[in-house]
């Protein structure tokens, strides 16, 4: 047991030495931390209560008030500071983000390794249900079904309703994603010889593929939590969200239908925007740095490097002319 | 003949896909939640049960389930989707007219980000690794980032306030009723800023697509052989690259045409702007069951179409293609 | 093709202190050639030597400046008919590519592009360099391809649906369709079953003596230079360690790699005989020792040997009496000095050292 530790331990050590060389990385890195750490100690940051109305001088609510007349970012329609809004709705951005995604992984994870390690019948229905269900339009499918569970009134939270049509709906690219590098890894010896020695099916699984496969599904993940997030602002932003819970897109959802825009309170709809673009761009380079530290990729092209070809020096001060 | 085998295959798939949505579609409609009958009647109306009843036999709604079924696939065959409840016309007629101005928005924004999208990618997959491909490449990066529907509120701000155009709708209220032709201006005008809205929303993606794919291309021995023949890079990337490299495209392309109908629905909900999408989710807001069935039923056709045009053009541009 | 004349013959390509290195993203400079020198006189058919990694490709692409991104030729030059092609321009350089040398590369299924037919890649090859019609090219196609023995309706058939000799001799095709003068051809057996691998070579020497080509020919494998070629160049670590005519470089080879190659050659006619290789592995590149490269793996090795680079030496006139005749023996086409020099660069060998004009 301590063997595997000192090996994960130095195999952490190792991986963090590339990680912290590849710039994008480390940006993404920041922006998703800065958000999660925006979202864990929201209560503290905020100086007030979201819901609570922001009145000025004589009693009234202050209403749409600028950033200039009430920091940091103002307030909306009804006098809540939006900074706090900002900073809750962080919590419920990412959670649902985060879960949406992990489920979704999990699902595909599962129905991927089933596939690429039992083949036949299992892998044939498995693809065609994929090719099927990425035909049907997704945006759709999404807002009839969450509207409908809620209509049924069973007392499920939307969030949950949201993270539940999400998870389940985008399995797909990672189900294929995995399967295929199942497949590969079965073509290996080692498999075979665990079968020969009368491995069974599942500890051939847990022992030997998953392990293998791990490192792709986690740099998959990031890249799915970025979707959930995306498709979740969304989805928010058309209604379905929890109005009492509000995400970075029920937010949006606000002002768009508060007319924020006639009444030029950018305010309002810009950093809950922002907001989105800051974590999911954070997502999508740190999912696209760990892919390429599991994957690296190819070398250079046959049209890179022609400029520097001949570097002899007699001819440094002639026409070696650039590569058109 | 190989080429002939991959059709019939594909387009096998084509009808299964559609036989399913067919059957989605029905049996979403009639397990969701929602009494047809009231929603037909209104909700306040008080009528008596025998009086329900008799609404119910008169739509049918009495009979078993899969009577149903093929009772209304019978109608759909002919065209009949039916009478919307909210606007108490025939389902067909008013998909059709909003059909229209969806594919209008659709197809400019897709030719401009298209179009866009392969010569920036073939650009930035060719200069890899310069200041422009970084640039280009975090473009896109943030494009993916950004969730359209907000994309749309920023320009609407942004030019409403500073450029003067329009707010929403697809034609100016005076507009309403006049011949096509005559009021094609107007419809241009309105269509600037949902346009761009979709031109950089699908842009980056394209452009992504297209940089991964040429460097593919270009690191194959065939780039090499054209080099030794004694091309210019120019002549290198027109004759060989972008043929080659444009395949995968295709299929997205065609993919994302069907998407894109749906993916409408924000952009349209943004800018008011009276196609399907918003259609879609008006009928979603009054619980108009035929006409969300026949919507989705649209959309569903558009993407199984647009895919299987897609698998047409691919096997006709790629020599290769075999049966599988 | 060439002027026949009987006055001194000049090389076709003369290439002298050729250095090309690698360089790596991370800036680790891999030393690939070192002072290679050689020539290729009009249609006489060299053979590069080697086992892999040796720098026999990468001085072939040197010299067409094909080099893949991280390839830099730091010194030498490469005379072509009276230019040297490194001073040229990349513009200028061009319009030697195909028309002047070309190449048949090692998988044919790989450097075909299969979206195009093969009528249409060696139709492109035409129409870049020569002034003609689209109709004039197709009638040069169609006597290519007869030339490799490939019927003329086969032309708008895609690569994939030609098997792997075919394809081989489409490239030899349509290497050949704008008339160079200098083939190269590397590896162009390697990826053949053994049947198809003799019908190619047969072919580049028909094609060779027909057409009065030059030839460089890379590989790694001993029979094929000894079925096709006249000269032999054989390098090691990056650099050349014997040259000469082949005949006597297989008769009495001077080097030591060169005399273990030739002993890791299985005899027919010796089946009791085990089967001799080489212990060790090639130098690495960026740590290059700077004695002998081959020393640590040498079984005549020297003291000196591991601690100075040997020259290249002249050793022509040690040479039996006995070989003079085979000299003679050698195709009389070949306009070449029928004195032919043999070098090797090894501290065992005596001679004058050799001088590179």
């Amino acid at each position: 047991m301590s063997d595997r530790w000192f090996l994960l331990k130095r195999n952490l050590a190792e991986f963090w030495r590339v990680f912290r060389r590849n710039k994008p990385g480390m940006l993404g890195a920041f922006l998703l931390g800065t958000a999660v750490l925006l979202a864990v100690f929201a209560p503290l940051v905020a100086t007030r209560d979201p819901r609570e109305t922001v009145r000025d001088s004589s009693g009234r609510p202050l209403t749409f008030a600028s950033p200039a007349v009430h920091a940091p970012l103002g307030t909306d329609d009804a006098g809540h500071d939006i900074w706090a809004q900002l900073a809750y709705g962080a919590r419920i951005s990412l959670l649902v983000g985060f879960f949406a995604g992990s489920l979704s992984m999990f699902v595909g994870s599962l129905l991927g390794i089933l596939a690429g390690y039992f083949g036949g019948w299992i892998d044939s229905l498995l693809m065609r249900l994929t090719d099927i269900l990425l035909v049907i339009p997704d945006i759709p499918l999404m807002l009839i079904l969450v509207a409908s569970v809620r209509q049924l009134n069973l007392g499920i939270s939307p969030l949950v309703i949201l993270v539940l049509v999400i998870g389940l709906l985008y399995w797909t690219s990672t189900a294929r994603l995995i399967r295929s590098q199942v497949l590969t890894i079965k073509e290996r010896q080692f498999v075979a010889r665990a079968r020969a020695i009368g491995a069974g099916h599942v500890h051939i699984i847990t022992r030997h593929i998953i392990p293998q496969v791990m490192p792709l599904i986690v740099a998959n993940t990031v890249l799915i939590i970025s979707t959930a997030i995306l498709v979740e602002s969304g989805l928010a932003f058309l209604g379905l969200g929890d109005p009492t819970q509000p995400s970075w897109g029920t937010m949006i959802n606000f002002a768009f239908s508060r007319n924020a825009i006639t009444n030029g309170a950018w305010w309002f709809y810009l950093p809950p925007g922002l907001s989105i673009v800051w974590v999911s761009l954070g997502c999508v380079l740190l999912g696209n740095v760990l892919e390429e530290i599991l994957n690296p990729r190819l070398t250079a092209h046959h049209l890179e490097g022609d400029e520097k070809m001949v570097s002899r020096a007699e001819v440094s001060g002639a026409e070696v002319s650039s590569a058109t | 003949m190989n080429r002939r085998d991959y059709i019939f295959r594909k387009f096998g798939l084509a009808v299964l896909t559609l036989a399913v949505v067919v059957v989605v579609d029905f049996y979403l409609f009639r397990v969701l939640p929602g009494d047809p009958v009231r929603a037909v009647i209104g909700r306040n109306v008080r009528i008596s049960k025998e009086s329900q009843d008799a609404l119910r036999a008169q739509f049918g709604l009495d009979r078993p389930l899969h009577e149903q079924f093929i009772a209304t696939i019978a109608q759909w065959a002919q065209g009949n989707f039916g009478i919307s409840w909210s606007q108490r016309k025939p389902v067909g007629e008013i998909l059709l007219s909003k059909l229209g101005n969806t594919l209008m928005l659709i197809s400019l924004g897709q030719v401009f980000s298209i179009v866009l999208g392969v010569s920036l990618g073939l650009f930035a997959g060719w200069k890899r690794k310069t200041a422009i491909d970084i640039g280009l490449l975090s473009f896109s990066l943030v494009a993916w980032a950004i969730p359209t529907f907000w994309l749309g509120i920023i320009l609407l701000a942004a030019g409403s306030t500073w450029l003067g155009l329009p707010t929403g709708g697809a034609l100016s209220p005076e507009n309403l009723g006049k011949p096509f032709w005559e009021t094609l201006p107007d419809r241009l005008r309105h269509l600037i800023l949902p346009t761009l809205t979709f031109t950089i929303v699908y842009l980056g993606e394209y452009m992504l697509i297209m940089r991964s794919s040429v460097l593919e291309v270009l690191s194959e021995d065939y780039i090499l052989t054209a080099k030794a023949k004694g091309m210019s890079h120019w002549q290198v990337l027109r004759h060989h690259a972008l043929k080659n490299a444009m395949l995968p495209i295709v299929t997205l392309i065609a993919l994302n045409l069907g998407f894109t109908v749906a993916g409408a629905i924000y952009i349209e909900t943004v800018f008011s702007y009276d196609g399907l999408g918003k259609l879609f989710q008006d009928a979603l807001d009054k619980q108009d069951f035929p006409l969300l069935q026949g919507a989705f039923l649209l959309l569903a056709v558009a993407v199984i179409g647009a895919n299987f045009l897609a698998d047409l053009l691919y096997a006709y541009l790629d020599p290769r293609v075999k049966a599988a | 093709m060439f002027p026949l004349s009987t006055s001194t013959p000049q090389p076709l390509l003369r290439v002298r202190h050729l250095s090309t290195d690698f360089v790596s993203a991370d800036g680790a400079v891999a030393h690939a050639l070192e002072d290679v020198s050689f020539d290729v006189y009009p249609g006489e058919a060299l053979g590069l030597v080697g086992e892999s990694g040796c720098g026999k490709t990468t001085t072939m692409l040197s010299l067409l400046r094909l080099l893949p991104a991280g390839g830099r030729i730091v010194s030498g030059q490469v005379w072509y008919d009276g230019v040297d092609l490194l001073t040229l321009s990349e513009r200028e350089m061009r319009r030697y590519r195909w028309k002047e040398m070309a190449m048949v590369f090692q998988s044919a299924m790989n450097a075909l592009n299969p979206v195009y037919t093969i009528g249409h890649q060696i139709r492109e090859a035409i129409l870049l360099h020569e002034d003609v019609d689209r109709a004039a090219a197709d009638r040069r196609v169609t006597e290519l391809l007869d030339l490799v023995g490939i019927a003329a309706s086969r032309k708008e058939q895609y690569p994939h649906q030609y098997s792997g000799g075919m394809r081989q001799r489409a490239m030899i095709a349509m290497a050949l369709a704008c008339r160079p003068r200098l083939l190269f051809a590397d590896e162009p057996t390697t990826a053949l079953d053994v049947m198809v691998q003799a019908q190619v070579l047969e072919l580049l020497k028909k094609i060779q003596k027909e057409l009065g080509l030059a030839l460089v020919l890379v590989t790694h494998d001993l029979g094929v230079v000894a079925e096709a070629c006249d000269t032999v160049a054989v390098m090691y670590g990056g650099k050349v360690v014997e040259y000469g005519p082949a005949d006597r470089v297989y008769n009495a080879p001077q080097h030591p790699y060169t005399q273990r190659l030739l002993e890791a050659f299985p005899d027919l006619n010796r089946p009791g005989d085990s089967l001799a290789s080489i212990p060790g592995y090639p130098p690495r590149l960026n740590a290059l020792p700077p004695g002998c490269r081959f020393e640590p793996r040498c079984h005549k090795r020297l003291e000196v040997c591991a601690q100075v680079a040997p020259k290249l030496i002249d050793v022509s006139q040690f040479q039996e009496a006995g070989s003079r005749k085979e000299d003679e023996a050698i195709s009389s086409f070949i306009l070449r000095p029928s004195s032919y020099k043999h070098i090797a660069a090894c501290h065992l060998c005596s001679g004058p050292e050799a001088v590179w004009l």
